[in-house]
């Protein structure tokens, strides 16, 4: 037995199998119109069920969770979708970046039961390894990644991001502000900036993102 | 984290009435800043009252020509909104200047106003922290205080608030509105929302127990040329060590309010009357008594040179 064990995946759907039963034994108690009661006459301690469904690249997908799991969390461990990075856990990294609704967003800082029936797109469901996102095709010709581990995170990130240029929000890089926002480094590199790279691939990441922008040959 | 029901709000009325009768109850909307804290245990709700399905996310314009920003309206939509960007761009450009995109994705504009401190002290529950366990002492008081508050402060408590957005609205002279348990509404200036720590700086705002905030009215648009200039330590995505917001009329005359010097948006509307003629004697009046460490005792000559850009910026533009 070596460390790699702990990974393999009919493994973690053991875990997960076991942590599940557990929550749904006698000690947990269910979220919903009838909650508050059970919040003050039950175990403060013990943990909270819901019931709710994620509709994640275009596929519903419904959960038993305790109320405790992140969208990140609920990605990677319950769905299995762990191609959304858990880098920092505390909204600084950008690595869980996923796109809710259309927008960008740090899955690691959002409750999945505050989710319930939303469109949520990973990096699963922007291309397939026989037909990659044009941003994905990019990153792979730029090689704007090192180490790969803020990798789906960026171009999730960079996917959503170029949609607010494209709808015209502006950001601190403009000059003035009501004016409309075009994609120069300048802006591209400001609208990145929730996403950290610690091999440093910047400037890689930039020039893939300014391709797929249209802002270079 | 600590285990929690959950619900979902039907009502501002319902929401205010059920956070004030549930113990241990909290409110939660973009949840950026109460999902981190609660990870860490320093914020421990036993119940949480979901707040993002009522209709507080739009932004409608005022019978008398200002605008009613909703609760729920994301960073983002507020500093994209085009009447924001045309009449109000310093509110924009706070707004831009703060967090990550991702980040003012999710963020609410009460929830951005209601956001704890970053003193890392307060974060770090290993060291005492008045804000965090009343009684137990100030670590930040003997400990590294270079984004600490020097204005304000006490002996209680040193802690900046964090927030662009809050300086920003503090010069448009933004009310509050909320709803309280007992279904009654009130509004006040945003200058009363926020406490001083005093003795007690775990009490950090004037809200009462269950009390919803549901909106943020700006005036009429006030003119003039509009700057927010913010000083930190990188180029994007901190929090401020000084921050200026400046509405600046043609004649030199206008409103200045700082950020990162204060446990609240930090104005003097005494003395900015003498921001035509003397803009270090605004700053030098809004930092009186300064109480600094030599960590941060740069932030009195930094405030002085981030409002004389300022003016520099706002004479570019014409």
């Amino acid at each position: 037995m070596n460390e790699y064990d702990a990974v393999d995946p009919s493994r973690r759907d053991a875990l997960a199998l076991g942590r599940d039963l557990l929550l749904a034994g006698a000690a947990a108690r269910w979220a919903g119109p009838t909650s508050a009661h059970a919040a003050t006459t039950r175990d403060p301690q013990a943990p909270v069920l819901a019931k709710l469904t994620l509709r994640v690249n275009g596929e519903a997908r419904p959960l038993v969770l305790d109320t405790r799991t992140t969208l990140l969390d609920a990605l990677r461990e319950h769905l299995h979708l762990t191609g959304t990075k858990k880098g920092c856990d505390h909204g600084q990294c950008g690595a869980c970046t996923v796109i809710v609704g259309g927008r960008r967003i740090n899955a690691c800082l959002s409750l999945a039961v505050m989710h319930d029936g939303d469109d949520i797109t990973t990096i699963e469901g922007l291309g397939t390894p026989g037909h990659l996102h044009p941003m994905q095709a990019a990153f792979v010709r730029h090689d704007a990644y090192q180490c790969g581990y803020c990798t789906t995170g960026q171009i999730c990130s960079s996917v959503a991001m170029l949609e607010e240029l494209r709808r015209g929000i502006p950001s601190h890089a403009g000059g003035d502000v009501a004016a409309a926002p075009t994609a120069t480094p300048d802006e591209l590199r400001e609208r990145m900036s929730g996403n950290i790279c610690r091999c440093g691939a910047y400037s890689n990441i930039i020039d893939a993102i300014a391709e797929v922008a249209g802002t270079r040959p | 984290m600590r285990a929690f029901t959950y619900e979902r709000a039907t009502s501002t009325a319902q929401a205010a009435e059920r956070a004030a009768s549930v113990s241990g109850a909290k409110f939660i909307a973009g949840g950026t800043n109460l999902l981190d804290l609660m990870k860490i245990e320093i914020e421990t709700p036993t119940h949480l009252i979901d707040v993002n399905g009522l209709d507080l996310a739009r932004i409608e314009p005022t019978p008398d020509g200002g605008l009613r920003i909703g609760a729920l309206v994301r960073n983002t939509d507020l500093a994209a909104d085009a009447r924001v960007r045309r009449d109000y761009p310093v509110l924009a450009r706070a707004l831009l200047a703060d967090a990550s995109p991702q980040l003012r994705n999710r963020a609410t504009t009460a929830g951005n106003l209601l956001q704890r401190t970053r003193c890392p002290y307060f974060y770090d529950s290993d060291q005492p922290c008045n804000k965090r366990v009343p009684g137990s002492g100030c670590a930040a008081l003997a400990g590294y205080r270079r984004m600490h508050a020097i204005v304000g402060t006490s002996d209680a408590c040193i802690a900046a608030h964090p927030s662009d957005m809050a300086v920003a609205l503090r010069v448009l002279d933004a009310t509050v509105e909320t709803i309280r348990a007992d279904g009654s509404t009130r509004s006040f200036p945003l200058a009363d929302l926020h406490r001083l720590p005093g003795s007690t700086p775990h009490l950090e705002t004037t809200l009462d127990a269950g009390e919803l905030v549901t909106a943020v009215v700006l005036p009429p648009p006030a003119g003039g040329v509009h700057v927010y200039r913010k000083v930190r330590d990188r180029a994007s995505y901190a929090f401020a060590l000084v921050s200026v917001a400046l509405v600046r009329q043609a004649d030199g005359s206008g409103r200045v309010a700082l950020g990162g010097v204060a446990p609240k948006p930090w104005r003097s509307e005494e003395a900015e009357h003498a921001l035509a003629s003397d803009p270090t004697a605004v700053v030098d009046a809004l930092l009186e008594g300064a109480r600094t460490s030599p960590d941060n005792a740069f932030k009195v000559a930094l405030a002085r040179r981030a409002l004389d850009a300022a003016i520099a910026d706002a004479r570019s533009v014409r």
